[in-house]
């Protein structure tokens, strides 16, 4: 006997995933975030909690700026790697590219540990805590922001690039005409894969920076660890959510890719 | 006396080990309509980049009005380029597409201060002026109110006006076109034919077109420049390269040709496929020749008064005229004309002296280097074929050794002795079996002369074979060469003979 399926009835694995693994943990998360933690009653108490501390709101700052930083250095450093390995003609390019993406095969902990014990060794571990938080951060993401970008560049049609100097355009302003803001969605892509998890990888804050640096990440960590308060954890979670939708809306990560597609969206 | 805008001396460009473009030479004048005509790979396309400047010639000198601009970058030069396809910046619409070389442009302003002094500056455009100009754009290419469009929604036409308003609206010394209307269906491209004709009237400046569609070359030049191989084979007006083409491969490329072998029986007197012609060119007694009618210059007449006779063997309706074939004796006649003659009926031909086009044989012989090796076998044209050696010592004989004694009894060592090889087009032999050929290559022309066709065999290093042949091969087929060892001529370099 033969199995027939009809369309609707493939989807059923899938709804089943979502509803298990996104939605009810997403429905767990708002319940306690705005519950109070002994009452058990609805309330804005957490939100308030985490508001008007000082040390939470400090937290966050540190958070955007750590992130920031991260995906400022990302970008200033895969720009130019993705660039020069798009436009060379080199045979063995993707070999080279597969080098600088290579670590991203390595356990996390492994390079972090790694990386920990080189500052060490260096003298440097404890002495520029947040140096260090960032040379891990930007070591760790860089292949999240070199992939998109080469893809991008690499699919840039490059008659393009001649039309533009075919009009009287110098390489400089080629570049800052043409070439960059064709890249953008290649850039959207790996500042926004970069920028949010920079912002809660607290596994590096506690390696690197011995602990002494806490991000919105740890603070998260906290509660539902050391802390047990759930209802505070839930409601951060849902700020970091909320900062994760209006960044995708700033950048337009949530645009219909307009022009068929130019592939650069890993998303 | 016109002035020439761009002059190519002695230009080549390699890719790696291929030879793009060899030894071109040419010139534009100002204000000319030219376009270069020939299948792809024949380095047209190669050629319009050199001028526009994204390749660099690997050999000679570009001129742009007398001034050498080989080296100059395609931003410094007053030149604009409509792309293949297209091109436009997708992240800009209609009207900063249209800009945006004026908004990079820097005009000569000429001021005068207080004190009455001239000063020179260089301003760029006003946003008023770039607007004017991107108006008047659009309005040539006939786009008005398509300003905030998006490049994404317009349609292959629109995009390709976009394309033409972008580097018209610069006011370019020098337009090129690299085949802009490819990617159209065959209505708008006939129509935009003719726009892009009446455009170039309208602006007085250079058109560089490069096409492979021969129709679209005859229709909108002045001046046709046939290429084939990274080789000029003919530069003239439409009208000449149609009815004056210049060699067999012009005569086959443009238009519709009957070509037969033929040889000069006297002065102004050709023979082929078995009857002698009055003609209008001047060849030399006993010269073998090809011969090249158009189809629709054959007359068809009764069987008894033409000066060929044969019979129909298809007939085709093609709209305008019917085409029929028409076999006399050995050799194929493709006809054309408004009146049909139905398969199977006997007609006569007549050919006036002025429609047949005697141009010199291309190719008569193959001539090759080549070098004896230790087992007596010739190496030349990428092979190894067994030969006759004995043929460079007149009464010579061959040893057990291996040793050539001549008449007078000396012995002679051959080995690496240089000779010329010459073997005659008919006794060169290909086949299918490349495993126990002398020599293998692929086929890069074939070319049909009434009872034969011609086909020209390329080996890896860039030997050629012609041979004449009765079966049909295909273009790119890979073959093997074969030449019968009494079929090969040998004789000694000028340098050998002295030893």
């Amino acid at each position: 006997m033969k199995l027939h399926f009809s369309r609707k009835q493939l989807i059923i694995p899938y709804a089943l995933f979502m509803v298990l693994f996104v939605a009810l943990p997403l429905l767990f998360i708002v319940f306690y975030a705005f519950t109070n933690r002994t009452t058990g009653a609805f309330s804005f108490d957490n939100f308030i909690r985490f508001f008007t501390s000082s040390t939470s709101m400090s937290n966050l700052l540190i958070s955007i700026g750590i992130a920031a930083l991260t995906t400022i250095f990302c970008l200033l450093l895969a720009y130019p790697i993705a660039f020069i390995l798009a436009r060379s003609n080199m045979k063995k390019k993707h070999v080279l590219l597969m080098l600088f993406v290579l670590p991203m095969w390595i356990n996390f902990v492994l390079r972090i540990n790694a990386l920990r014990e080189f500052l060490g060794l260096t003298g440097m571990l404890g002495q520029a805590n947040f140096f260090n938080t960032i040379l891990g951060m930007v070591y760790d993401f860089f292949p999240f922001m070199v992939l998109p970008l080469y893809t991008t560049l690499i699919k840039m049609d490059k008659s393009l690039i001649e039309a533009a100097t075919d009009l009287g355009a110098g390489p400089v302003t080629t570049f800052f005409k043409v070439t960059l803001p064709l890249s953008m969605p290649g850039i959207i892509s790996g500042v926004t894969m970069v920028f949010l998890p920079s912002m809660t990888n607290y596994v590096i804050t506690d390696s690197l920076g011995l602990g002494q640096i806490t991000i919105i990440g740890k603070l998260i960590e906290e509660c539902f660890g050391t802390r047990n308060d759930w209802n505070l954890g839930s409601a951060i979670s849902l700020v970091l959510l909320l900062i994760v939708f209006v960044t995708m809306l700033a950048t337009g990560g949530f645009k219909e890719e307009e022009n068929g597609s130019r592939g650069a969206g890993i998303w | 006396m016109s002035e020439k805008i761009i002059e190519f001396i002695g230009v080549s460009k390699t890719y790696g080990k291929t030879l793009a473009v060899e030894n071109v030479n040419f010139y534009v004048n100002k204000g000319e309509f030219i376009t270069f005509l020939g299948p792809s790979g024949c380095g047209k396309t190669t050629t319009l980049r050199m001028i526009a400047g994204f390749e660099m010639p690997s050999e000679g000198q570009i001129l742009l009005g007398g001034r050498d601009i080989t080296a100059l970058p395609p931003h410094k030069r007053p030149i604009n380029t409509v792309f293949q396809r297209y091109a436009l910046f997708p992240h800009l619409d209609v009207y900063d597409n249209i800009a945006f070389g004026l908004k990079l442009k820097k005009a000569r302003v000429v001021l005068e201060d207080e004190d009455g002094n001239r000063i020179e500056r260089f301003e760029k455009l006003t946003r008023d002026e770039i607007a004017e100009k991107v108006q008047n754009a659009l309005k040539i290419v006939d786009l008005e109110g398509f300003e905030d469009r998006n490049i994404s929604t317009l349609s292959g036409g629109q995009q390709q006006r976009v394309a033409i308003a972008r580097a018209i609206v610069n006011e370019p010394e020098i337009l090129l076109l690299d085949e802009p209307l490819g990617a159209l269906d065959l209505k708008m491209r006939k129509e935009m034919q003719l726009e892009l004709k009446e455009m170039h009237r309208k602006l007085g400046i250079t058109f560089i077109y490069v096409t492979h569609d021969q129709e679209e070359a005859l229709t909108m030049s002045d001046t046709v420049i046939v290429m084939k191989d990274g080789n000029i084979q003919q530069i003239g007006t439409p009208m000449d390269v149609y009815n004056e083409p210049k060699n067999v491969f012009v005569a086959d490329f443009i238009g519709e040709s009957n070509i037969l072998s033929g040889l000069m029986t006297d002065k102004f007197k050709v023979k082929f496929a078995g009857q002698t012609f009055d003609c209008v060119d001047d060849f030399a007694k006993n010269e073998y020749v090809d011969v090249v009618v158009r189809p629709e210059d054959i007359i068809m007449t009764d069987a008894v008064g033409g000066q060929l006779v044969g019979s129909v063997t298809s007939s085709i309706f093609k709209g305008m005229h019917y085409e029929m074939t028409v076999m006399v004796g050995k050799n194929e006649f493709t006809v054309q004309s408004t009146e049909e003659r139905k398969a199977g009926e006997t007609i006569g031909l007549n050919i006036a002296p002025d429609a047949i086009h005697i141009m010199a044989k291309e190719f008569t012989v193959n001539k090759f280097d080549g070098y004896v090796t230790k087992k007596n076998t010739v190496v030349f044209g990428d092979g190894e074929y067994e030969a006759d050696v004995t043929q460079l010592y007149p009464g010579s004989t061959l040893d057990e050794e291996g040793y050539l004694v001549t008449k007078n009894g000396e012995k002679i060592d051959l080995t690496d002795v240089d000779v010329s090889v010459e073997v005659s087009l008919k006794d060169v032999d290909i086949d299918d079996s490349i495993e126990e050929a002398n020599a293998v290559g692929s086929i890069i022309s074939i070319i049909y002369k009434g009872d034969h066709y011609q086909v020209i065999v390329r080996t890896e290093n860039e030997e050629d074979y012609v041979l004449d042949t009765e079966y049909l091969w295909n273009e790119n087929d890979t073959v093997g060469v074969r030449i019968p060892s009494n079929k090969i001529r040998l004789t000694l370099k000028p340098e050998a003979q002295q030893k």
